[in-house]
């Protein structure tokens, strides 16, 4: 256990390296680099430039510079916004909590009706429903997030008045009741990729757990078809969607971007956006290194979970 | 599809066991004939509609679809939507099937060398394709279309580095299986070149999961491309292309929903077919199912 969870570490922070040395060359891309900030402003002569350049180091060698600017970042310092002045830190994280709401709702609301269509699939193989859901799944993952998002808006914001048609929110008006009813839609729209995703596979997980030797013991030993499914099926088949788990959270996070624009949702995603129209790149940047650590870490305790919890892993 | 048909002859085809797959597999033959359907459309539609995708008449602004003479109605400047989804088709079409091939030349180069090579050189390359997955997509290919100029070409080359990873994987595992069979140690004793035996020996065995794979990129490009060209950082008007269609669409749903479903429905009809064939392609060349 101890050796796998040292392993699985390492790994991770050797992909962190990674993800920082490829987000440095994507800051080297943008026009005029770190100092595209400057290179935008018209009183800035090319004198001026290339003394800033030289006062901050950025006519040294490229591997200086990134052994530079990677020490910094692990210090905490990430830079600044261009637009305010406060340190990117700060501004992630000021908009991670309402990411993460919308994550985690849609997260919890996907896993619910994705383990039940997928096991109701397992166990109804190739009923109508079944069919019905393999369709239905491949559709799902087909439909541009923001379009449901739009069409979601129209038929129950403007058409049926049921939720509001954006912001977390009404102003004046901070209330539980109010947060979730602006919650509902949003996290149902990001959550529709996630259903059909974990019940495609449910479906597979449950169908491998049905055929193995205990199950058949158990229904040798006369239990009942619902205790075995309950009992014996259902735990073993979510082991594996543990990982699953960690590994959709870059397609969440993806999904995420694109439902907080569509329902202005002041989240992580809205900040890259709006930073990226103000080409704020130090925002940017920031949020590109900072999603892809979530990504690592989030695998990383997904990895960590299946091994406390699956008896096989830890053993071994 | 062209490899299949290169390895049997034209009749042969037509009768080989994965062919007939395919032919029973009913989604996947939807799929192919709406793709048909939508192409053909998409390519032949703007010569035989009356009105240009760039013909702007102020007079007809947003005509509902069904009303007028513009089938599918107008946009806020008055444009036919009908010959702006034709063309803008054209483009999200071409851009995902461009993104298609240049990933999967790109993933399955690195997908046969780090699993032919192994060693240093595999465990680097695959750990460059795990860091690249540590992104999430959208937050990649964002960063980089606003830093280099949105030309179709380079949309094309954005979104390949965001999607080239899966088939790499996919390739490296099945050639690092090969890597040790007969017929590629009897090739290696003949004395063939590294290139030869990687390129010319191995790579035919894992065309099927190349093919599907491929299939699947497609779909997902042409929603990559929607996505960002969404957002207005994907492909620039006045060059239509489905996902800047529904730019724009949102603060006109109450009055003109037409602006956001027509767009949308086209891109949701051509990924689902996309999926399906490749979920049909899987059955019928009898591809490990490890996805969705």
């Amino acid at each position: 256990m101890r050796a796998f969870l040292l392993g699985r570490l390492a790994q991770s922070l050797i992909l962190i390296l990674l993800v920082s040395i490829i987000g440095f060359v994507i800051l080297n891309l943008t026009p005029g680099g770190p100092l595209s900030q400057h290179g935008l402003d018209p009183g800035m002569t090319q004198q001026d430039f290339n003394r800033l350049k030289e006062q901050l180091g950025l006519n040294r060698p490229l591997w200086a510079q990134y052994l530079d600017w990677a020490w910094r970042l692990l210090q905490g310092d990430w830079g600044r916004s261009f637009r305010d002045g406060t340190p990117v830190l700060n501004v992630i994280g000021r908009h991670l909590l309402a990411t993460l709401l919308l994550m985690g709702s849609s997260t919890v609301f996907a896993i619910a009706l994705g383990t039940w269509i997928g096991i109701r699939g397992a166990t109804h193989r190739y009923s109508i429903f079944d069919y019905l859901a393999t369709v239905g799944a491949m559709v799902a993952l087909s439909i541009p997030t923001f379009w449901f998002g739009l069409v979601g808006i129209y038929v129950f914001s403007l058409k049926l008045g049921w939720v509001p048609a954006g912001n977390m929110y009404t102003i004046g008006d901070g209330s539980v009741g109010n947060y979730l009813h602006h919650l509902i839609l949003p996290s149902i729209v990001l959550s529709l990729v996630h259903v059909a995703v974990w019940s495609r596979y449910m479906r597979t997980a449950t169908l491998d757990v049905i055929s193995q030797d205990f199950v058949k013991t158990a229904r040798a030993k006369g239990l009942s078809e619902r205790r075995i499914l309950m009992k014996h099926v259902v735990g073993n088949a979510l082991i594996p969607m543990i990982t699953l788990a960690g590994m959709q959270l870059p397609s969440i996070l993806t999904g995420a971007l694109v439902t907080e624009t569509v329902f202005t949702w002041p989240g992580m995603g809205r900040l890259f956006l709006d930073s990226l129209g103000y080409s704020d790149y130090p925002v940017v940047m920031g949020i590109l290194i900072f999603s892809a650590i979530l990504v690592i870490a989030g695998n990383l305790l997904a990895d960590i979970a299946v091994a406390i919890v699956d008896p096989r892993i830890r053993l071994s | 599809m062209t490899a299949v048909t290169a390895n049997a002859g034209p009749t042969g085809f037509w009768q080989s066991r994965p062919a007939r797959r395919f032919l029973s597999h009913r989604l996947a033959l939807s799929g192919m004939i709406l793709i048909t359907l939508l192409t053909l459309a998409c390519f032949l539609g703007p010569y035989v509609l009356p009105y240009d995708a760039m013909y702007i008449d102020l007079r007809a602004r947003f005509a509902a679809p069904l009303t007028g003479q513009h089938y599918l109605g107008t946009d806020p400047l008055g444009r036919d939507i009908a010959a702006r989804l034709f063309m803008a088709g054209q483009i999200s079409l071409l851009v995902g099937f461009s993104s298609m091939l240049l990933s999967t030349v790109v993933g399955t180069l690195v997908g046969v060398i780090a699993g032919y090579r192994g060693g240093w050189i595999g465990a680097a390359l695959m750990r460059t394709v795990d860091g690249f997955l540590s992104f999430p997509s959208i937050f990649l290919v964002l960063a980089l279309a606003a830093a280099l100029k949105p030309t179709p070409v380079m949309i094309i080359v954005i979104i390949s580095l965001t999607k080239w990873m899966e088939v790499a994987r996919i390739v490296e595992a099945e050639v690092r299986s090969l890597r040790e069979r007969e017929f590629v140690q009897a090739g290696r004793m003949l004395g063939l070149s590294r290139s030869h035996i990687m390129f010319r020996e191995i790579l035919p065995n894992v065309m099927g999961p190349i093919i599907v794979a491929a299939t699947l990129t497609v779909a997902r490009a042409i929603l990559l491309e929607a996505y960002i060209s969404f957002l207005g950082y994907g492909i620039q008007p006045p060059l239509p292309s489905w996902g800047n269609m529904l730019n724009g669409a949102q603060q006109y749903l109450a009055s003109a929903p037409w602006l956001a479903i027509i767009p949308g429905a086209a891109i949701t009809i051509a990924v689902t077919s996309f999926n399906f064939i490749g979920d049909g392609l899987r059955d019928a060349l009898d591809v490990r199912d490890d996805r969705v």
